[in-house]
C-alpha cells in the first residue's frame, strides 16, 4: 500500500475525471465557468471500506466526496470540523495510516483499504489522549471548533521525530489556525503532553 | 481542590473529543434534510435580467433553484432595526459582488455545489461606486449612529480654534482596511418547518435576536419559532445580526417542503455576513510645550453599504480617553458597492484608538517626552464628555505594573537605536479601552432532587466561556461543586437573553442567575428548618447556609444534611426558582468603561521588512474576573486578534469589479502559531461595586483595542517610520528601511 499525500494536480485530475471541474471552480454561476454543451454528469457510485477509527466501514460514495464530508455527511462523525474547505485552515485534521492530512483535500473514494483516525478514536473510552486531557487543563481552546484539528495535528506532530521545544511546535503546527487565539495554551499543552513541559 | 474561580471549562471535554455539535451538525428527526449551496453575483451593480436554471435543474439530486422569481415572499419591515433586510431574494436589484441571487437545493452537498455551478446568470449592469470618499467630500452623515442614541458628532470647548493656536500640533490621517471576522465555524443554518412552526439550529451570537427576525420576515408570532445554538465556533461579532443566509435557508426549506441545511462556503463569507469597514480618520492633537493637551479633533469616515446603514464608532474613545478642554468628533459615511459592514470585535475602539493612539506616540516624539509619561499628564479623572465620574478606573495601575513586567525603562528613546544583531528593535505601548455594557435577562434556576442542578438562559457560548461561568454561578451560591452543575444556553425555549456582543454576557445574565440561585437557596434553607424530621429543624433560615451539596448550621458544620435527603423527604422533584435582572440608574451616574495598557517588543528585518512581535504584555482593569483561567485566555485571545489587524489582515477588493481577491483564509491572513510569541496578561485588582451587582466589566473586546497602535509605535521606535496605513506589511516598510 501507497501512503501519500495527495497533490493539488491529483485532486483536479481526478475530480475532472468524474465531470465535475466546474463544481471546484469556485462560485459565480457564470455560464463561461462550465464546459460547453455538457449535459451535467451522473456520478457513479463508488464502494470502498476504510478502516475508521479501528473499525471497518464500508462507504458508497459520489466520487466527489471529499473524507471530510464523508465522515460529517455521511458517517455522522462531526468531530472533525470544516472550516475553509480548500485545504488552508487545519480543522479538518485527521490522520491517515498515521500521518495528519486535511480532509477535506482527501477523495474519499481513493481510501479503499487506508486507515483513518479522528478525534472521536483518540481517546481509549473514558480514557482522555493525554493531549486532550492536557488541551482542557491548559485551557488549549475557546469556541471549541478548531481543537479537534489542533489536537490531530499534535498527535500527528508527536510521531514525526521532530524537536518538540516551543519553536518548533509553532513552526509545525502553523498549519492549524486558530481564531480564538488560543496559540500559547496550545503550545503549553502540546509540551505537557509530549512530557516536556 | 482547586478554587472555583481558576476552573476549567465545563464543556472542554466536548470539545476535545469532538461531542460538541455546532449548527451543521444536527441533523433533523427523519433523515431528510436537503443541502443548500448560494449562487452569488459576480458583478457589483445593476439587475438580473434572466436567470437560466435549466442545466442546473438536470443534475441528479436536484430538488429546486430558488431564485428571486420563485422565492417565497416575506415581509420586510418586521424584522427588527438591526436585521439586514437585503439581499433576500424578493427582487432583480444587484448591489454588490457576491450578493445572493440564487440558492441550489439538492438531496447531497456535492450535487447542490454543481448545480450552483451551472445556474446562469445575465445582468444589466449599472455603474458601481467601488471606492470609498478620502475626505468629507461625497460622503454623509449617519442617520441612525449607535441604534440612534446619540448624535454623530460632539464638540467641547473651541476645539478648531485651540488647535490653531497650539504650541505643538499633530495634523494625520490614519487608514484601516476592511477586514473580516473569519471564526473557524462557517455560518451555518439548518431550517426545518413543522406546519406554521419553524425550527432552526443556527451558528448564532443572539438566538433571540434570530428569532425576532425570523418571525418578523415569515409573519409569525415568536413563539412559533424556535432557534437552537449549543455551541458556536466563534463568532467576533459576524454571529451578531441576522443575516439574509439565515432567512434564505428557512424560505428554502419552505419552498421545497422539507429540512433544509445551508452552509457558507470560506468564500461566501467574505461577502455575506458584514465586515469591519474601512475607516479614514483625521486625527488633530494640540498641546503645550509641557505635553497638556488643548485639543482633540477626530474626524472619521467609514465605508458603507449602497443599502442599510452601519456606521463605525471611531471617535468614540477620543471623546473620554484623555483630559482636555478642547473636544470635537465627527463621523461620516461613504457608500459604495459592497455588502452590510457589521460589528467586529471592538467596533470603533479597535479602528479608533489605532488613530488617537498613534497620535498620542507622534505627539509624545514632538515633544520628547515619554508615552507614558504624556499619558498620566493628560490622565482624566473623570469622563470629561458625559460630566460624570467613572464607576471605577484603574489606569494608572495598569500602565504601572505593564511597564514594570514589561521592563518599560530598558527602552532606549530615540527610533533605531535598539538591535538583536541585524535585526531593529522596537518598544511601543498604547491605551486600551472599552465601554461596559449591560442589558436585560432572565434565567432559571433548578436544584434536583439528586442533589444535581441545572441553570438556563438562552444566552450563547462563542467561545467565551459562558458554559463555565453559569455553572460557577450556581456552584457558588448552591456550594455545588462543578460536576454537579449542567449549564444549557443557546436556545429561545430558555429565559430570555441579550446577544453576545458588545462583552455584556457575564454582566448581563450574571445577576439574573444570581438571582434565581438566591431564591432556590432561600426556598431551600426554608424548606430544611420548618421540616421536623431535618437536623435543622427549627433554626432560623439566616443561621443556614449551604456547602459541598449540603445545608448546614454555619455556627456547626457539622450539623445538617444533604438536598437529596432534604427533597426525598419533602417528596419534591426540585426546587426552581426563577431570575432576571436588568440595568438601573448606574448608566445615569457613572460613565463605565474597562482601561487597560498595551506593550509590545517588536523586532523588523531590515532588508525584508518583516516585523514580528517578540514579546507582548497587557495589563487590564475590568473589574471581578470571573474565571482566571478562561479570563486570560480571552484576553490573550483579544491581544492576537489585535496582531492580525496590526500586520497581515485586510480584505482586497478589486477596484473594478467589486470582488473580493483574497477571499480564502490562505490569502486573508489572520495570525497562525509561529506569529504569535509569549503573551503575558496582568489582571489588575479593581473592585466595582457601581457597574453591576457582580462588579464583572466583560473582558472579550478590550484586550484588541490598542493592540495595533502598540505595535505600530514599536515599529516606528525600531525604524523610525510612522506607518499611518494598516497592515504595517513589508511593502511600506522596505523603501524607509533601506537608507
Amino acid at each position: 500500500m501507497t501512503i501519500r499525500n495527495f497533490t493539488r494536480r491529483e485532486f483536479l485530475r481526478d475530480t475532472a475525471a468524474t465531470g465535475g471541474a466546474a463544481a471546484i471552480a469556485g462560485s459565480g454561476g457564470k455560464a463561461w465557468a462550465v464546459p460547453a454543451a455538457a449535459d451535467p454528469p451522473v456520478p457513479t457510485q463508488h464502494r470502498v471500506t476504510i478502516r475508521l477509527n479501528g473499525t471497518e466501514r464500508a462507504l458508497q460514495l459520489d466520487p466527489r466526496t471529499s473524507l471530510l464530508d464523508a465522515l460529517r455527511e455521511q458517517l455522522y462523525l462531526t468531530g472533525t470540523k470544516k472550516g475553509c474547505d480548500m485545504g488552508a485552515c487545519g480543522a479538518c485534521t485527521v490522520l491517515l495510516d498515521g500521518k495528519r492530512v486535511n480532509a477535506c483535500l482527501v477523495l474519499a473514494a481513493r481510501l479503499d483499504g487506508r486507515e483513518v483516525k479522528t478525534i472521536e478514536g483518540l481517546a481509549d473510552g473514558d480514557q482522555l489522549h493525554p493531549l486532550q486531557a492536557a488541551f482542557i487543563e491548559h485551557d488549549g481552546f475557546q469556541c471549541g471548533y478548531c481543537t479537534p484539528g489542533q489536537i490531530m495535528s499534535a498527535a500527528g506532530l508527536l510521531n514525526e521525530g521532530r524537536p518538540l521545544d516551543e519553536h518548533s511546535i509553532r513552526e509545525w503546527m502553523s498549519g492549524n489556525i486558530c481564531r480564538c487565539g488560543a496559540y500559547p495554551n496550545i503550545v503549553s499543552a502540546i509540551r505537557q503532553a509530549s512530557g516536556r513541559a | 481542590m482547586i478554587p472555583i474561580t481558576t476552573a476549567s471549562r465545563v464543556d472542554g471535554r466536548l470539545k476535545v473529543t469532538g461531542g460538541a455539535r455546532y449548527a451543521a451538525e444536527f441533523a433533523p428527526a427523519q433523515d431528510n434534510v436537503l443541502h443548500a449551496v448560494l449562487v452569488q453575483s459576480t458583478i457589483a451593480a445593476g439587475r438580473v435580467a434572466s436567470i437560466d436554471t435549466a442545466r442546473a435543474k438536470q443534475v441528479p439530486g436536484v430538488v429546486a433553484i430558488m431564485t428571486h422569481e420563485n422565492a417565497p415572499r416575506i415581509d420586510l419591515g418586521k424584522a427588527g432595526d438591526m436585521t439586514p433586510g437585503f439581499p433576500l431574494l424578493q427582487d432583480d436589484r444587484v448591489m454588490f459582488n457576491g450578493q445572493h441571487l440564487a440558492v441550489a437545493i439538492a438531496t447531497s452537498f456535492e450535487a447542490a455545489q454543481q448545480a450552483a455551478q451551472l445556474v446562469e446568470l445575465h445582468y444589466n449592469r449599472d455603474e458601481a461606486t467601488l471606492l470609498m470618499s478620502d475626505n468629507p467630500t461625497g460622503t454623509s452623515v449617519p442617520q441612525r449612529f449607535r441604534n440612534g442614541m446619540r448624535p454623530p458628532a460632539s464638540t467641547r470647548g473651541t476645539p478648531q480654534a485651540s488647535f490653531d493656536a497650539a504650541a505643538v500640533k499633530i495634523d494625520q490621517i490614519y487608514r484601516t482596511p476592511i477586514e473580516h471576522h473569519n471564526p473557524m465555524e462557517p455560518h451555518a443554518t439548518l431550517a426545518e418547518w413543522q406546519g406554521d412552526r419553524l425550527l432552526v439550529h443556527n451558528a448564532s451570537q443572539s438566538v433571540f435576536g434570530n428569532r425576532k427576525a425570523l418571525a418578523g420576515f415569515f409573519g409569525l408570532p415568536e413563539d412559533n419559532v424556535r432557534i437552537v445554538s449549543p455551541f458556536v465556533g466563534g463568532g467576533f461579532g459576524s454571529k451578531g445580526v441576522s443575516w439574509p443566509h439565515i432567512t434564505l435557508a428557512a424560505m428554502a426549506a419552505k419552498l421545497v417542503g422539507q429540512p433544509v441545511k445551508l452552509v457558507l462556503t470560506r468564500r461566501q463569507m467574505f461577502t455575506s455576513n458584514g465586515y469591519r469597514p474601512k475607516t479614514v480618520q483625521h486625527v488633530r492633537l494640540g498641546a503645550d510645550r509641557d505635553g497638556r493637551l488643548t485639543a482633540v479633533l477626530h474626524d472619521g469616515i467609514s465605508q458603507n453599504s449602497a443599502y442599510g446603514e452601519f456606521s463605525e464608532p471611531v471617535g468614540l474613545a477620543s471623546e473620554m480617553l484623555y483630559s482636555c478642554p478642547n473636544v470635537a468628533v465627527t463621523h461620516r459615511l461613504s457608500k459604495v458597492n459592497q455588502g452590510l459592514p457589521t460589528f467586529m470585535r471592538a467596533p470603533g475602539e479597535a479602528s479608533g484608538v489605532y488613530a488617537l493612539e498613534s497620535a498620542m506616540d507622534e505627539l509624545a516624539w514632538a515633544l520628547g517626552m515619554d508615552p507614558i509619561e504624556l499619558r498620566l499628564k493628560n490622565y482624566a479623572d473623570r469622563d470629561e464628555h458625559e460630566d460624570k465620574p467613572f464607576s471605577s478606573k484603574t489606569l494608572r495601575a495598569c500602565y504601572e505594573q505593564g511597564a514594570a513586567a514589561f521592563d518599560w525603562k530598558r527602552r532606549v528613546a530615540q527610533p533605531r537605536s535598539m538591535r538583536d544583531g541585524r535585526l531593529l528593535i522596537g518598544l511601543g505601548m498604547a491605551t486600551a479601552t472599552y465601554p461596559v455594557n449591560r442589558s436585560e435577562a432572565a434565567a432559571k434556576v433548578r436544584l434536583q432532587a439528586d442533589g444535581t442542578a441545572i441553570v438556563r438562559c438562552g444566552s450563547q457560548d462563542i467561545g467565551t466561556g459562558t458554559y463555565t461561568v453559569m455553572a460557577q454561578l450556581v456552584g457558588e451560591h448552591l456550594g455545588l461543586p462543578l460536576d454537579r452543575v449542567r449549564a444549557e444556553l443557546g436556545d429561545t425555549a430558555l429565559p430570555q437573553a441579550p446577544v453576545s456582543g458588545g462583552s455584556q454576557s457575564v454582566a448581563s445574565i450574571s445577576p439574573a442567575i444570581r438571582e434565581a440561585c438566591l431564591a432556590v437557596r432561600a426556598q431551600t434553607l426554608q424548606l430544611a428548618a420548618g421540616d421536623p424530621a431535618s437536623p435543622l429543624h427549627g433554626l432560623d433560615p439566616e443561621e443556614l447556609d449551604v456547602a459541598d451539596g449540603r445545608i448546614l448550621q454555619s455556627a456547626e458544620k457539622s450539623r445538617g444534611e444533604t438536598y437529596q435527603a432534604l427533597l426525598a423527604r419533602q417528596g419534591r422533584a426540585a426546587i426552581e426558582a426563577d431570575g432576571s435582572a436588568k440595568p438601573g440608574e448606574e448608566k445615569q451616574k457613572f460613565s463605565m468603561h474597562s482601561f487597560g495598557a498595551q506593550f509590545v517588543e517588536v523586532a523588523v528585518d531590515p532588508d525584508l521588512g518583516e516585523v514580528r512581535v517578540r514579546r507582548h504584555v497587557g495589563a487590564f482593569a475590568a473589574g471581578r474576573i470571573m474565571n482566571a483561567k478562561t479570563g486570560r485566555s480571552q484576553m490573550i485571545g483579544g491581544i492576537v486578534f489585535g496582531m492580525g489587524m496590526a500586520l497581515t489582515e485586510a480584505t482586497e477588493v478589486d477596484p473594478r469589479s467589486g470582488r473580493v481577491t483574497n477571499a480564502t483564509m490562505a490569502d486573508y491572513l489572520v495570525p497562525v502559531h509561529l506569529d504569535v510569541p509569549e503573551i503575558e496578561v496582568i489582571m489588575v485588582a479593581e473592585q466595582d461595586d457601581a457597574v453591576n451587582p457582580l462588579g464583572a466589566k466583560g473582558i472579550g473586546e478590550l484586550p484588541t483595542v490598542g493592540t495595533a497602535a502598540a505595535i505600530a509605535n514599536a515599529v516606528y521606535h525600531a525604524t523610525g517610520q510612522r506607518i499611518r496605513d494598516l497592515p504595517i506589511r513589508p511593502d511600506k516598510l522596505i523603501d524607509g528601511l533601506s537608507i
